[in-house]
């Protein structure tokens, strides 16, 4: 199935959608966004590349092999058991598997 | 001579069965065994904590110990291809439709895709969006005819899942709630000014934009996203993308326009 638009359609559209981004409410917002723009610098992803095996993981001394894939052993206990639960706001208890 | 010694080295390096690279010395070892296994640890550790940066919401669905475990399994299977690291991790989403102990959660990898696709807004090149204003001279006779250049941060995912609604929830942009698995959300990812934003597409605005930036007229793109969607709003979809500031520039029909 082909849906058509005719010129008439789309030149009402685009009427209402141009008096619906002018009005007061919409352009107050946009002030708004462009204040956003002048702050928020610092969320650049820093280099991860130098030591970072984490606590308990010195780079000079001892080195704890926990990188071997063992994923199968896990069951995902985060926000997901909250969403799952049928009321939403459910009990954080982890699934049992 | 080289390239032999970089594969193998490589390969130990991911591979913690395999032995010290042949020919590595240290000044206190004949066989750096603990120093390979440092640097080897760091380097997985390295990239899935950059990973971890990436996939905020992702990791939190999870849990950590979850996300972790799974990261070394990618870390180790999908390595590195180039040294930029802000791109690494763009299929972590196509990996997690592969990862048998994430099928129980199948919006999981559509929440990693929308995490990567915000990545790259943030890293995409700056652009001044068209104000409202610059519509205003546009006759609305030929509007149909006219083609527009999208935000060149703008991305879209689209998914059968609530896509949208869990990763808001679980980036602190709103409240835990009900979520409705069976809702299908298609995402807008955006970055007019310096802020990465995420919006709810309405019915048929992902074929909408998809077209248009494939180079369809506005009427083409119109049809198309009629047809993919019957509750295709126009006038919704058309405020929408002059007030999130989808657009940099439109081009007139020639002939049409000064």
């Amino acid at each position: 199935m082909h849906t058509k638009i005719t010129a008439a359609t789309l030149a009402g559209s685009f009427a209402a959608a141009l008096a619906m981004a002018a009005s007061p409410a919409v352009a107050q917002k946009s002030d708004q966004q462009k204040a956003g723009q002048e702050k928020c610098y610092g969320v650049a992803m820093a280099g991860k590349n130098d030591c970072a095996a984490g606590p308990g993981t010195s780079c000079a001394g001892t080195a704890k092999v926990d990188y071997q894939g063992n994923a199968w052993k896990y069951v995902p206990k985060g926000t997901c058991t909250t969403m799952k639960t049928p009321k939403g706001m459910g009990s954080l208890t982890p699934k049992q598997s | 001579m080289f390239a032999p010694i970089q594969a193998e080295f490589a390969c130990a390096l991911l591979d913690p069965d395999r032995p010290v690279p042949q020919g590595l010395r240290a000044y206190t070892s004949q066989r750096p065994t603990r120093r390979f296994a440092v640097y080897r640890n760091n380097v997985v550790a390295g990239l899935v904590n950059a990973l971890r940066a990436k996939f905020p919401a992702t990791m939190r669905i999870v849990g950590d110990d979850f996300f972790a475990a799974m990261a070394r399994v990618f870390v180790m299977t999908r390595p590195p291809r180039t040294r930029i690291l802000h791109t690494y991790g763009d299929d972590l989403g196509d990996f997690i439709e592969e990862f048998a102990p994430a099928a129980e959660l199948p919006y999981l990898a559509d929440v990693a895709r929308l995490e990567a696709v915000r990545t790259r807004a943030y890293h995409a090149a700056d652009a001044e969006s068209l104000p409202a204003a610059a519509f205003s001279a546009v006759d609305p006779h030929t509007i149909g005819s006219l083609r527009v250049t999208l935000h060149p941060s703008l991305g879209i995912v689209r998914s059968r899942h609530p896509v949208v609604t869990i990763w808001m929830m679980n980036a602190g942009e709103v409240e835990f709630g009900p979520v409705n698995e069976n809702e299908r959300e298609d995402a807008l990812v955006l970055r007019p000014g310096m802020q990465v934003a995420v919006r709810k597409l309405p019915a048929g605005g992902a074929a909408f934009l998809l077209a248009l930036a494939s180079g369809a007229t506005l009427a083409e793109a119109a049809s198309c996203a009629a047809t993919d969607d019957p509750d295709f709003d126009l006038t919704a979809n058309l405020a929408g993308m002059i007030l999130s500031g989808a657009m940099t520039a439109c081009t007139p029909a020639e002939g049409s326009m000064p």
